[in-house]
């Protein structure tokens, strides 16, 4: 696991509206393929990879539930449009991630008496029971026993947000807000706790962090983050809201995300989740361009499992900083001044 | 009440309880030796099955398929020594269960990879009809992997206690300084330790396959025996087999008593709620030694 100390908060928003302008530019690509098959789950996973980062990569506490509080937020974002009229949308995304953040610290209990992976396994418990209770009970798809409903049209004041590009750029100013948020958290105090949490609880205690707290503190927000990524991941990218997504798979998927991008490093959900979203898709290009029409799509599936799996290992093994080391590297090789030092 | 149904479910629910603790075991050999929570085991049971019911199929004998996947799997355990345990030592123990979990994505995918991704049957030879005890339903396949749970479980306990191979492997989960010590070579240990797990998984693999078939959802009866291995201890193999029991025996008897008034399907994750509990009560389980690591 990550054992960088905390680095100074100097400048460090710089590479962050660095990478906001890429993301703004790219909204001019005429392409509605880049928006939707691309960028906007890149931009829901990178959501959900910085909500867990936040709770396993800075506060060391391990949860294999992701999906299963991405579902919540979902699902919570969809009741709450459709149950309270006139509720506006941002609202409804905020409540959802409120209430998924409260679930989080319920769940989160149980990181009061265990570490490790006796917690992940407790995780594990937050997984299948939200996925049974969605799937039993079909008053969270609003009465629909298909269990897959349609995402309802979604409003800003009068703006539908209705295009490709438009639901990019939604996804784009949510995540954005919520990315800088994270590193003013990171760097201040309460981020600083996180880690002294994660290295050494008992030396944190004596230095007066109240480990209790920030602990149950780091579940609710990575909790709310995460939330707010299913309802990203649903509304936006899948437009369809049904539990049958959010799977152990899935919850697996954002831990890779963060192993593969680097533990405790707010680019490193970014880097992996760009990563993880890329991987298939250059996988069955290449599998179309070697192997012809008869290539299986199945096929791809299952190459692309075991070169996760190999990366998980090799990350682990060699770069337990993930890909932000090596991006860190790169920086110190070439001097510039457009990057500057950040978490 | 009707007790002859009771009794009936209530030994269905034992003898699955006694799959997972098959699967509890193959964790528990691992654990105790390395410290390792070996994500990986439903994908090495998920393996060997394939594997065994692939070559069975081309043709070759039983004992002859037995073999070659046994020896299969021996591989499977150098090559994990060499390649994650070797150079992961002495990393948090959380760092070397996410590196399993990535193993099992490898095993996963290389076994559907090897043998294709259809579901195949597998024919033990043994019937799956009820016993002629009247009102009370035991099938006598469920016999048969009960007998043969036992017999692996009398066969591990006496390679542990009796061989030199057992009393190696209980020195490095004594204390690892101390075996490098007296010249046990722990990589070896290791090796074989996972070896005799992938054996596990084989005779796992065999009888959950031939009464689900073999197909990809064999990999995660690894899931079902999580909570087992929180009941039972993780390095107690007797609390493997009554965990085991337990767990089988909750989720059956809740699944037809408590399931029908909130809409069933709760076998899922009944397991899991009773070991939480447990874990907040009791967190080295009924039989467990090693402290759990805790705040």
């Amino acid at each position: 696991m990550a054992r960088s100390p905390a680095q100074p908060a100097a400048n460090a928003f710089a590479p962050f509206t660095l990478a906001l302008a890429i993301g703004i530019a790219l909204g001019f690509v005429p392409s509605d393929y880049l928006f939707d098959a691309v960028l906007t789950p890149f931009l829901a996973i990178s959501l959900a990879g910085l909500g867990l980062n936040l709770l396993a990569g800075y506060a060391g506490q391990v949860s294999l539930g992701s999906a299963a509080f991405m579902a919540i937020g979902a699902f919570g974002t969809y009741n709450l449009l459709l149950r309270v009229p006139g509720l506006p949308l941002l609202a409804a995304i905020v409540i959802a991630g409120l209430l998924t953040a409260a679930l989080g610290l319920v769940f989160g209990l149980p990181s009061l008496r265990l570490r490790g992976f006796y917690l992940a396994i407790a995780t594990l418990a937050a997984q299948f029971v939200v996925q049974w209770a969605l799937d039993t009970f079909n008053w969270f798809s609003g009465g629909d026993t298909s269990g897959v409903v349609e995402a309802p049209p979604l409003m800003i004041v009068s703006l539908a947000i209705n295009t490709s590009v438009r639901r990019y750029l939604f996804c784009l100013a949510v995540v954005a807000f919520l990315t800088a948020v994270a590193i003013r958290l990171a760097n201040s105090r309460i981020g600083r706790e996180f880690l002294a949490v994660r290295d050494n609880e008992t030396a944190a205690r004596i230095l007066g962090v109240k480990v209790l707290s920030t602990k149950l503190f780091a579940c609710v927000v990575s909790s709310f983050y995460i939330g707010v990524a299913g309802t990203l991941w649903a509304f936006l990218y899948l437009r369809t809201i049904e539990p049958d997504g959010f799977d152990l798979d899935r919850s697996f998927e954002i831990l890779f995300v963060i192993i593969i991008g680097g533990l405790a490093s707010i680019r490193g959900a970014f880097l992996g989740a760009a990563f993880i979203v890329v991987l298939p898709l250059v996988l069955s290009r290449l599998g179309d361009a070697i192997f012809g029409a008869t290539f299986d799509s199945g096929l791809v599936d299952i190459v692309e499992k075991i070169i996760l799996g190999v990366l998980i290992i090799a990350f682990l093994r060699a770069e337990p900083e993930g890909l932000s080391a090596l991006f860190t590297r790169v920086r110190i090789l070439l001097p510039s001044q457009a990057f500057s030092r950040s978490s | 009440m009707d007790w002859g149904f009771f009794a009936g479910t209530a030994i269905a629910g034992l003898l699955a309880g006694l799959m997972y603790a098959l699967v509890a075991i193959g964790f528990v050999l691992i654990y105790k030796t390395s410290g390792v929570l070996n994500f990986a085991q439903g994908a090495m049971v998920l393996f060997a099955a394939l594997t065994f019911v692939s070559l069975h199929e081309a043709g070759l004998a039983f004992w002859l398929a037995f073999l070659i996947t046994l020896a299969a799997m021996i591989v499977l355990g150098i090559l994990v020594e060499a390649f994650i345990l070797r150079p992961l030592v002495n990393q948090p123990p959380i760092t070397l269960f996410m590196a399993t979990l990535g193993l099992s994505y490898v095993v996963e995918g290389t076994a559907q990879l090897m043998w294709g991704t259809q579901v195949h049957a597998l024919d033990l030879g043994i019937k799956d009809t009820p016993l002629p005890i009247p009102d009370i339903l035991v099938s006598r396949f469920d016999l048969f992997c009960a007998s043969v749970a036992s017999t692996l479980v009398v066969v591990l306990t006496l390679l542990f206690r009796y061989t030199r191979l057992g009393l190696a492997f209980r020195a490095a989960a004594e204390d690892q300084y101390a075996a490098l010590n007296t010249g046990l070579r722990l990589p070896v240990i290791w090796a074989a330790v996972w070896a005799v797990a992938g054996f596990v998984a084989l005779v796992t693999g065999l009888l959950w396959g031939a009464r689900t078939g073999v197909q990809f959802s064999l990999s995660l009866v690894v899931l079902k025996s999580f909570p087992v291995l929180v009941l039972g201890g993780f390095d107690s193999i007797p609390g493997a087999i009554v965990g085991g029991l337990l767990i089988g025996l909750t989720e059956t008897l809740a699944e037809v008593y408590i399931g029908p008034y909130v809409g069933g399907g709760i076998d899922e994750w009944i397991a899991y709620a009773v070991a939480l509990v447990f874990l907040l009560i009791r967190p080295t389980g009924l039989f467990g030694q090693r402290s759990v690591e805790r705040a």
